[in-house]
């Protein structure tokens, strides 16, 4: 046995046995270990593959940091790749499973590339597979996409779900180690609200790990006493398991919180992940430092570790990672770490330490070998020796667990995801947190503190200095004596020159000093090209514990300090964040909300197939018994609406109310045809342009009384249309008294259409609405008969005689119904948005089809409307520009096919007859299309060049995609009642 | 800026209440201005590095169109006024 | 030195110790031919282009930061030719076109990945409007299909088929579209156009733009004055910036686009595809992670990130219609600072300053462009003329009313 659990010690909880799996086989763990933890506690060294040479590997850290221990984590469609052993809290009946080899993770064939690494170094790839071109897509990418990746992504839809909130504080702490801690209880105690944020499961940071005394007690203990205060503070708010991943604009800081990540069974009353926004007054960065591996040869060996990950695995969760332990290290880390396990009994075979000489204490007995180095490692599926040199002389020292220290590098990502760079500290040897000025400070080790007694101290300041900045006092906190901590400082090591094997400096990308050479060579010298090229820093841990040692071997490489070359840019996330989390609930149907019309109850009654228009689900057609198809539907609505009559639901429309002195001569300003003239009790087509000159929407606006008017726009305009008039009345016509109110929600509005729509509507209107009485375009308020008000206009979209009559949303229906009841007699039915798109395209009504965004109002047969004699409307000025008025323009035309069985399809193109498909020859396109029930063949709209001039042409349509040509003539666009002599029936 | 938008008749608002039109310094020209007025009003912008005036639309909120006051490289907000009084202030051209 | 296969071999044998550089690191000569500013894929491209279409060699391309620090390597790496308009459609197939020739035209692999691309289309209204631009497609002899439903769902059963709130309800397909692994282009013009002369002067950035009786003569950088016949200004992103050297005028507004990359999954996406229903689009790279997007931040903006809301947008989108990305994990956003043009359409023109040559306003679109950019850029340096695929793109197309609005939203750029 090489790892295993020590038979006491440790903050796992012994009295809770756990069982998990991993690639199949069964373990037992305890409550409160990692996944990592208790993998090394059954003597599970190798825990994955590297991704590009297969290497073995094992677990390096203890933390988030871990580029290894990558495995997939849970089964079905709760799966999760590439899932960090290190931070996985392990939970009864976990089932892990390694990535990335064939056929298993003791044999993988993929260790081939291994033996060919010689011929895969960095970028090998951008200088071959070009020969022959084909076999790129076919072989090559084929077989490199397969071997890429890690985990597999499941493709099943999340059984479980997330949700969003926001939160306010004074003080943000992220991380909850010594100097979180007492930054936390210096805010918490002085009243400010707090909170603390680790992503951790359990608060403490490396307290927890620490073999240090702390106020008299264990390290631990002492986090866990300051834990329990905190949490009867009702100002502070603890987040464990809660991770800070990204700095925004404002103090906004997003965050993550793993709410059951660690059960085995979620409840589905709780979210498996929730995405917080914490809007801070102040932050404080307490997120520790990250040890440095040493870079020297087989330095992944698994086995090979960080100094302080092996004392974590002891003294948080009592394993002992090996038997026989060596040290290589430059700074006291190494020493502490062999003390600890010296203490708990391991064996400890050497420390090999890079400087030639240190004060750092030496356990009783051990060797150490100083001013040496490990220039490679030995073994392969776990490190079984070390090749250690000094002044020339090598000696192979039998290992099975290799602890490793490189230094510290404080933990700054958050403070650099605004820009801001971090500073190289000659002194520290590490690149430091910016000074932000003051909102966002760092404190402890992530400021550059060493010893945890500064570290506590440190945070207490940190949190003293911000309370001040928000104007409040706070009581020095009597900080605690701490026994037993060490030395934390150490010299700069970047490398250990003349391995025979590699030394890698991205474990999972398996990018190693070689790579960072030939990357100088080749010209790759700035560091974020050096990084593309490599791929350094660019696997899941984005760097955290190899860039900077790729600083600092670039900078001895260039002879120039790590100043120089600076590091690559820092974004978020911190730590890989899962879609779901920052999806939320988001998703699936409710994706978006769904807007419904008053109108829809009614249209259920009446058997209506519903259709997405945007955020609406309108009422399509109504099939009746007997109809197969939904065009046997709209067949019998558009022959019904146009022999009898039909009602239809136009909630959707955007209605806005406008009122004002000033609102005639704003309407006159905002359309292009005019509007002051309008008489009251009367509605107007109006066209929109935007400033462009091209049309924007069109509608119709009704005035009321003298200062009241009631607009509509189109289904998909309506938000747009009024803003823009909020826009104009507010920055270019202020002196306007005019105002608005978006009422399309209050109104259900019904268009009853058909030869006999007046004798049905007046049966349930009371006011006379003849002919004489309320003739086209006449627009009131009436009285239904039972007394309700309603607004009532003569308008129409299908060419018939038509009204639209709105009342208020909660009548709607009732409403309806009794136009129906009413029109029964006399044949009425209900249609949809298919008849009535086919009603407009006979009459040859544009609707966004063709006022697509690049059309004009004489581009669709309306340029009289525009009122140029008018001093000032939107869109005047530049409606007049050559390309907009040119004679070789689209204009709308309609479109019969030359053979009437023959179907014309919208998205179609034109040709000249006989031309051949080319772009040269394109003559425009085909914009809607239908078949129109009342001539009994297809008929279309087109946007032709110059089509107005060109009446009576066959031309050629043609649908390339579908594989259809179809002559066809061109036509005027109104194929229905050209005088329009129905309208005023 | 663009996390929170302190807006002047509601307070701190996330960015979502908010559609945004674009810069805020082009003045609508007189009807009687030149063609190349009208030309640099609806084409050419600024688009300086730095301070931005733009134009923000409290549309889940007050629904008044804003001002932001805002340094478009830090991200930093100077203020946010009511358009009309920005426009107000600047004048008509 | 030529890449092949051979050639690893060789180096691997003798320790891969005798590569050499890419490229030169040259100190600038007194005076070019022409000077490019911005070392991007845009003109390092044009550099290339010039010195191997048309035989202009004394170049120099001056970058303020390092080649390939700007859009070129910020963005999902999308290639594709299914536009809409004339004025764009032919532009985007010459540039398909050049991708599908170019690692073999400048010897690097930039991994051009045809894997296609497929534009959803959730209702009537959008596949009409998908045909119509299908149709245009192939006019001009582009193979696009229109997938239905079933269709699309053998190619990607993956996808929300039976709990979207938008239905798919088929797409328009183009198999030639795909992926370029975006920082080997940037490289491999850089190396094609050191290798045949043009020197590529990195850390050096323009302070001013000198002319003489209004014609340019050369620039001022941070390494000195270094004069030129011609000068091309390539440095989208900054464009307005650099063009205030020259007191140009110009229709562009800048903005942030933010870009996202998974953590590496084995292949589960082989495609490109954009949802109809959003702005979502994704692929998945060699390497294995999921490369994706969304819209744009909204406001002006020259800072190369953005915010959260936008974040959690673009991945509502994501897992709305890839509901099997919900557990996959996200490592890395990014933003990419754009000129965002008033028509969202790009700008390859003179300008009324004598013998200065502007390409900008690219949008969130110019990496797919980047060969025919430079190539047509190059033509109208070198000859003095537009290149016919690229007669579209003028300065002055909107004072005269031709703009190439593919959107069809108008003088608003953040609607593009």
């Amino acid at each position: 046995m090489t790892s295993y659990r020590l038979a006491s010690g440790g903050a796992a909880n012994r009295g809770r046995s756990l069982t998990f799996t991993f690639d199949g086989r069964t373990y037992k763990g305890f409550e409160g270990d990692t996944l990592a933890s208790a993998l090394l506690a059954n003597d599970q060294m190798l825990m994955a593959r590297s991704f590009k040479y297969h290497r073995p590997r094992g677990v390096v850290t203890a933390g988030s940091a871990e580029p290894n221990a990558l495995m997939t984590i849970g089964a079905g469609a709760r799966s999760e790749p590439n899932a960090r052993a290190t931070v996985v809290e392990l939970y009864d009946r976990l089932v892990a499973v390694s990535q990335n080899r064939w056929p298993s993770l003791k044999h993988d064939f993929g260790a081939l590339n291994n033996v060919l690494s010689p011929f895969l170094g960095a970028g090998f790839y951008y200088k071959t597979f070009m020969w022959p071109a084909l076999f790129w897509e076919k072989l090559y990418e084929p077989l490199i996409r397969r071997a890429a990746g890690l985990g597999k992504a499941v493709m099943q839809a999340d059984p479980d779900r997330y949700e969003k909130s926001w939160t306010h504080c004074d003080l943000l702490v992220i991380g909850a180690g010594p100097a979180g801690l007492t930054a936390a209880l210096a805010a918490g105690r002085a009243g400010a609200r707090v909170i603390l944020a680790d992503e951790g499961f359990r608060l403490g940071g490396s307290m927890l790990s620490e073999s240090a005394m702390v106020g008299g007690m264990p390290a631990c203990d002492f986090a866990t006493t300051t834990v329990e205060e905190l949490a009867t503070l009702p100002n502070v708010t603890l987040m464990p398991r809660t991770t800070v991943f990204g700095w925004y604009d404002d103090m906004v800081f997003g965050a993550v919180e793993r709410v059951q990540k660690h059960v085995a069974t979620p409840s589905p009353d709780l979210p498996m992940e929730r995405l917080w926004r914490i809007v801070a007054k102040r932050a404080i960065l307490a997120a520790g430092a990250e040890e440095r591996p040493l870079v020297f040869g087989g330095n992944d060996r698994p086995g090979v570790m960080t100094a302080g990950a092996i004392r974590t695995y002891l003294n948080r969760y009592g394993v002992a990672v090996g038997g026989k332990v060596a040290v290589f290290t430059n700074g006291g880390s190494g020493y502490r770490t062999a003390a600890d396990l010296v203490a708990r009994g391991v064996d400890v075979t050497a420390i090999i330490d890079a400087r030639p000489g240190s004060a750092d204490p030496v356990p009783q007995g051990i060797r150490v070998i100083r001013g040496g180095s490990v220039t490679d490692t030995r073994g392969w599926h776990r490190i079984d020796g070390l090749i250690a040199e000094r002044s020339g002389f090598e000696e192979v020292i039998a290992c099975d667990a290799l602890a490793m220290s490189g230094g510290w590098s404080p933990v700054v990502h958050l403070m650099c995801q605004r820009g801001a760079k971090p500073v190289w500290s000659d002194e520290k040897q590490a690149f430091m947190a910016p000074d932000l000025g003051g909102a966002f400070v760092a404190a402890g080790s992530a400021a550059g503190f060493d010893g945890l007694s500064d570290c506590l101290k440190d945070g207490a300041a940190k949190a003293h200095t911000v309370l001040e900045s928000l104007g409040r006092r706070a009581l020095p906190l009597a900080l605690p004596r701490v026994e037993g901590e060490y030395d934390a400082s150490f010299a700069p090591l970047w490398y250990v020159p003349g391995a025979k094997n590699k030394a890698f400096v991205d474990f999972q990308n398996d990018v190693h000093v070689g790579d960072l050479g030939l990357a100088q060579r080749e010209g790759f010298r700035h560091i974020e090209h050096t990084k593309r090229y490599t791929t350094a820093g660019m696997a899941t841990d984005q760097g955290k514990l190899g860039n900077i040692n790729t600083v600092g071997i670039v900078a001895g490489m260039r002879g120039v300090s790590p100043a120089e070359i600076g590091t690559t840019t820092f974004r978020p996330f911190y730590t890989p964040v899962s879609f779901g989390a920052l999806a939320g609930s988001a998703r699936a149907e409710h994706a978006a909300p769904v807007r419904t019309s008053p109108l829809a109850g009614w249209a259920r009654k009446n058997g209506a197939a519903f259709v997405e228009a945007g955020p609406w689900h309108r009422s399509a057609w109504f099939p009746r018994e007997g109809e197969k198809t939904w065009r046997e539907s709209v067949d019998r609505e558009v022959l019904n609406v146009r022999a009898n009559a039909g009602l239809c639901d136009v909630s959707t429309l955007g209605k806005i109310e406008i009122f004002g002195a000033g609102a005639a001569e704003f309407l006159d300003r905002i359309y292009c045809n005019g509007f002051l003239k309008l008489p009251v009790g009367k509605a107007r087509y109006g066209l929109m342009l935007r400033e462009d000159g091209i049309v924007f929407d069109d509608g119709t606006t009704s005035r009321l009384s003298e200062n009241h008017y009631v607009m509509t726009t189109t289904t998909a305009y309506a938000a747009e249309v009024l803003s823009h008039m909020e826009f104009a009345a507010q920055t270019f016509w202020p002196e306007l008294d005019v105002r608005f109110v978006s009422v399309t929600d209050q109104w259900a509005q019904m268009s009853l259409a058909g030869p006999k729509a007046r004798i049905i509507l007046g049966r349930v209107v009371q006011d006379d609405i003849s002919d004489a009485a309320f003739p086209f375009l006449a627009a009131k308020e009436v009285t239904l008969r039972g007394g309700l008000r309603a607004r009532l206009f003569r308008i129409s979209f299908s060419g018939e005689l038509a009204y639209e009559l709105a009342v208020p949303a909660g009548f709607g229906e009732a409403v309806a119904d009794a136009i129906m009841d009413a029109g029964h007699e006399d044949g009425i039915c209900a249609y949809g948005v298919e008849a009535l798109n086919v009603l407009r395209v006979e009459k040859g009504h544009v609707t966004h089809s063709e006022l697509e965004g690049r059309t004009t109002a004489d581009d669709v047969g309306l340029g009289r409307m525009m009122a140029m004699q008018k001093p000032d409307f939107i869109g005047k000025r530049l409606s007049t520009r050559f390309g907009l008025t040119a004679a070789d323009r689209l204009q709308l035309v309609g479109l019969k096919p030359v053979e009437a069985d023959k179907e014309i399809r919208a998205g179609a193109h034109l040709l000249k007859d006989q031309a051949k498909p080319s772009l040269a020859n394109d003559q425009g396109f085909v914009s809607s299309a239908c078949f129109s029930p009342t001539l009994g063949h297809f008929i279309a709209l087109a946007m032709l060049k110059s089509g107005r001039e060109r009446f009576g042409e066959k031309i050629i349509v043609w649908d390339g995609l579908r594989g259809t040509e179809v002559p066809a003539e061109v036509c005027p666009p109104v194929f229905v009642d050209p005088e329009n002599t129905k309208l005023h029936l | 800026m663009a996390s929170l938008i302190t807006c002047p008749h509601c307070g701190a608002r996330p960015k979502e209440e908010f559609s945004v039109r674009g810069a805020a310094m082009p003045a609508r020209p007189s009807p009687m201005a030149k063609d190349e007025a009208w030309h640099a009003y609806v084409y050419i912008r600024d688009n300086p590095k730095g301070r931005y005036q733009e134009y923000w639309h409290h549309a889940a909120g007050c629904r008044r169109w804003l001002v932001v006051d805002r340094d478009n490289l830090t991200h930093d907000v100077f203020g946010v006024t009511d358009a009309a009084d920005f426009v107000q202030a600047r004048g008509i051209e | 030195m030529r890449y092949s296969a051979y050639s690893i071999f060789k180096q691997a044998l003798s320790g891969n110790r005798l590569w050499t550089p890419a490229w030169r690191e040259p100190e600038p000569k007194p005076h070019y031919d022409v000077i490019i500013v911005g070392g991007g894929g845009h003109g390092l491209s044009t550099a290339y282009y010039l010195a191997k279409e048309f035989g202009i060699t004394n170049v120099a391309v001056v970058e303020k930061g390092y080649i390939g620090s700007g859009n070129v390597g910020r963005n999902t790496t999308i290639i594709r030719s299914n536009y809409l308009l004339e004025g764009n459609n032919p532009f985007y197939e010459f540039s398909l076109k050049l991708w599908e020739g170019i690692e073999k035209d400048f010897n690097y692999n930039a991994m051009v990945s045809q894997r296609g691309i497929i534009n959803l289309f959730h209702s009537d209204g959008q596949r009409d409007e998908y045909a119509r631009r299908g149709n245009g497609m192939r006019m001009h002899g582009v193979y696009a299909e229109l997938l239905d439903r079933e269709q699309v769902r053998r190619m990607m059963p993956y996808l929300n088929f039976d709990h979207a709130r938008f239905p798919i309800m088929g797409g328009l397909y183009q198999k030639r579209g795909g992926t370029v692994r975006h920082d080997a282009v940037a490289w491999g013009y850089a190396r094609g156009a050191d290798q045949r002369g043009v020197d590529i002067i990195q850390h050096c950035e323009v302070t001013g733009i000198r002319r003489e009786n209004g014609v340019v003569t050369g620039v001022e950088t941070t390494k000195g004055f270094i004069g030129c016949n011609k000068l091309a200004l390539a440095a989208a992103g900054n464009t307005t910036t650099v063009g205030r050297m020259a007191d140009l005028e110009l229709p562009i507004e800048t903005h942030v686009l933010q870009a996202f990359v998974s953590e590496g999954l084995k292949p589960v996406i082989d495609h490109v595809i954009t949802y109809g229903a959003g702005h979502f689009y994704i692929s998945q790279s060699d390497k294995g992670g999921l490369v994706f997007g969304a819209e744009i931040d909204f406001y002006s903006s020259y800072a190369q990130r953005g915010n959260l809301q936008t974040v959690e947008h673009t991945m509502e989108e994501g897992v709305s219609l890839i509901p099997g990305l919900s557990r996959a994990k996200v490592l890395r956003s990014w933003g990419g600072v754009m000129d965002m043009s008033m028509d969202g359409s790009p700008i390859i023109d003179r300008t009324p300053v004598d013998n200065l040559y502007l390409n900008c306003g690219w949008c969130y679109g110019g990496f797919k462009a980047t060969p025919a950019s430079g190539f047509c850029f190059a033509h109208l340096i070198a000859r003095n003329e537009t290149h016919h695929v690229s007669r579209f793109m003028r300065l002055d197309r909107f004072e005269r009313g031709y703009t190439i609005d593919e959107a069809g939203k108008g003088p608003q750029p953040n609607l593009h």
